[in-house]
């Protein structure tokens, strides 16, 4: 596959990445650079306000109509008069310079799933998006960061930007995870570990036999919550694995970016992970994260499956395999929403939706949903919801007064069950 | 062109203040400025539009603006007056959001321990000193480097590649 491993640079793909998108053979920690970009994201709720910074701009040309993906998200369909303002004014924009990638209601789904599934993502690449998450295509091996909306309007315009050059970071995973621990709970793990900015301004690096042998949904989620340790990127070298993910969505050619063999990093973290047990972040910080046994006896009212962390296949077919024949405790509301309309089909074919149904959860079309607490799934004072989403902040999900756990699907699944907070172990 | 040198009144946060209580999901409909103003900081201090009209600057702990990118956060604090933030650290995407709109912003450490509510503060953004007008102390910081201090004398981002266009 392409380029040599070896270059004697000591470059981790992070910088290597950077430094082609720059134009430079070599790149420090801390130096600035205008990177060229290969695609820039925004959705319904960073793009109105990157319309306006573009509008600010003398030229209102886009640089590339076909490097601009538009995503509605966050408010689909539209639940007020106010969000149907920011959706027109998106299709508007979308018509009048003639950008394809335009997902509207019921033609895409969570932006940062739509990015990978619609092969808008390709290894060795800088991808930007005006929303924090936009880091989950590391998993595909691309440089991929969250920026502003006034960003977003600059590359719109001139398709590149200023970054400045990460530290980067290695986490090396070895071990197995046992069946009842995924992906989720290794992350929930590591910003536990290094704390909500243990990472900050940094980019991180997965590697490890635990790694190789995770399959891209869960790198995933992986590379989606480095950000909670405030880390600009995550990502993973490109492998067979990601190779097949892409056949049949990535139409363009692309040459994957390895680091190098004598890669130099900043930090190294090493963990075995065979002993790791399913782990839950409680409020009101991602990393204030526990083993799911010492959290304690916590009931809740709503728990949730979805999200651009959560919301895939893999995600949903585990639950059902918890749910199936079940019935969710009464007093608990068990929302599920599938990332994606092309995964929601697939949960169609595979009768999930008719286990979680049976089970006695409500279903929602894709979208951010009760995620960041925008227009439905909202929680009320003194309530607390089990999570498979991303943020535990104060009032993430709704009141103030409201406490935000989260974990694995699984988790999430047998807590709905049992009414508080359980290990998925007795149900797998 | 922007002030360089700011003063104002600190009104003081802790560690870790993250886009959702500076404003909250549930106001990200909204986009014009003075909407955007009344909800700033409303998930932590529903008194800060009132407050920083007076103060005019905002002194926290390490990683403040962690969270979502919504620009709306700097935004509504930039629109509410607030003149500066200064804080022990920010999240990335909050400082790029900041300088890119042209909201002053200040990586200074030691800032939170030596800096009290009320204080008067006055800052020289280029040369990279506060002085506590108050407790009658100076402390220091690094100053932007050229590249951001170039986009930041512009106004920001939008006025920076506007100036650009124009001389090329």
């Amino acid at each position: 596959m392409g380029e040599v491993k070896l270059s004697g640079k000591g470059l981790p793909v992070t910088k290597k990445i950077l430094a082609k998108a720059s134009g430079k053979e070599y790149v420090e920690s801390g130096e600035f650079v205008e990177a060229k970009v290969g695609m820039v994201m925004v959705n319904d709720l960073t793009g109105p306000l990157a319309l306006d910074a573009f509008e600010k701009l003398k030229e209102k040309k886009v640089w590339d109509k076909n490097r601009i993906v538009i995503v509605l998200d966050h408010q689909i369909p539209a639940d007020s008069v106010h969000s149907a303002e920011l959706h027109k004014r998106l299709r508007r924009f979308a018509a009048e310079y003639g950008i394809k990638n335009f997902y509207d209601v019921g033609r895409g789904g969570i932006c940062h799933q739509v990015m990978v599934e619609k092969g808008h993502v390709k290894p060795g690449v800088v991808v930007v998006g005006a929303d924090s998450h936009t880091c989950t295509y590391g998993a595909l091996g691309a440089f991929a960061t969250g920026i502003g909306s006034t960003d977003a309007a600059a590359v719109f315009s001139t398709g590149s930007l200023w970054f400045k050059v990460p530290e980067v970071m290695r986490i090396n995973v070895e071990g197995n995870l046992k069946p009842y621990v995924f992906p989720k709970d290794l992350i929930l793990h590591v910003v536990g570990l290094i704390g909500e900015d243990g990472a900050i301004y940094m980019g991180l690096e997965f590697t490890g036999s635990t790694i190789k042998k995770m399959g891209v949904e869960g790198r995933l989620t992986l590379c989606n919550m480095v950000v909670e340790a405030g880390a600009k990127t995550g990502i993973i070298e490109p492998d067979e694995k990601t190779i097949e993910y892409l056949k049949g969505r990535v139409k363009e050619s692309f040459t994957p970016v390895y680091s190098d063999q004598d890669a130099k990093y900043e930090e190294e973290l090493s963990l075995n992970v065979e002993d790791l047990e399913p782990q839950v972040a409680c409020p009101h910080s991602v990393s204030n994260v526990k083993p799911v046994d010492e959290v304690g006896d916590v009931e809740i009212d709503q728990a949730f499956i979805g999200s651009c962390t959560n919301g895939r296949i893999e995600d949903l077919r585990v639950a059902a395999k918890i749910l199936e024949g079940r019935k969710v405790k009464d007093g608990v509301r068990l929302i599920v929403i599938p990332a994606s309309q092309e995964i929601y089909l697939q949960a169609l074919k595979e009768g999930l939706f008719e286990v979680f149904v049976r089970a006695g959860a409500y279903i929602g079309p894709a979208t951010c949903g009760p995620c960041l607490g925008g227009h439905f799934g909202l929680l009320a004072d003194g309530e607390v919801c089990i999570s498979s989403t991303n943020r535990n902040f104060v009032g993430r999900m709704g009141s103030p007064k409201s406490k935000v756990y989260l974990a694995s699907p699984a988790t999430v699944a047998a807590s709905a069950l049992t009414g508080k907070i359980t290990n998925p172990k007795k149900f797998m | 062109m922007v002030l360089t040198v700011v003063e104002g009144r600190v009104l003081k946060y802790g560690d870790n203040i993250n886009t959702d209580v500076i404003y909250p999901g549930k106001y990200l409909v909204f986009t014009q400025p003075e909407k955007m103003a009344e909800h700033a900081m409303e998930g932590l201090d529903p008194e800060f539009p009132r407050k920083i009209r007076d103060y005019g600057l905002v002194v926290a702990g390490k990683n403040f603006g962690c969270g979502s990118s919504r620009e709306h956060a700097p935004q509504s604090l930039k629109y509410a007056g607030c003149k500066c933030v200064l804080a022990e650290s920010f999240a990335r995407i909050f400082f790029r959001n900041a300088i890119n709109i042209g909201l002053p912003i200040i990586e200074c450490k030691g800032i939170h321990s030596k800096t009290d509510e009320g204080d008067r503060l006055q800052i020289d953004m280029e040369k990279g000193i506060i002085k506590n007008l108050t407790k009658n102390e100076v402390l220091n910081f690094k100053p932007f480097p050229d590249f951001l201090l170039k986009i930041f004398r512009s106004g920001g981002l939008i006025s920076y590649l506007n100036l650009k266009s124009k001389t090329t």
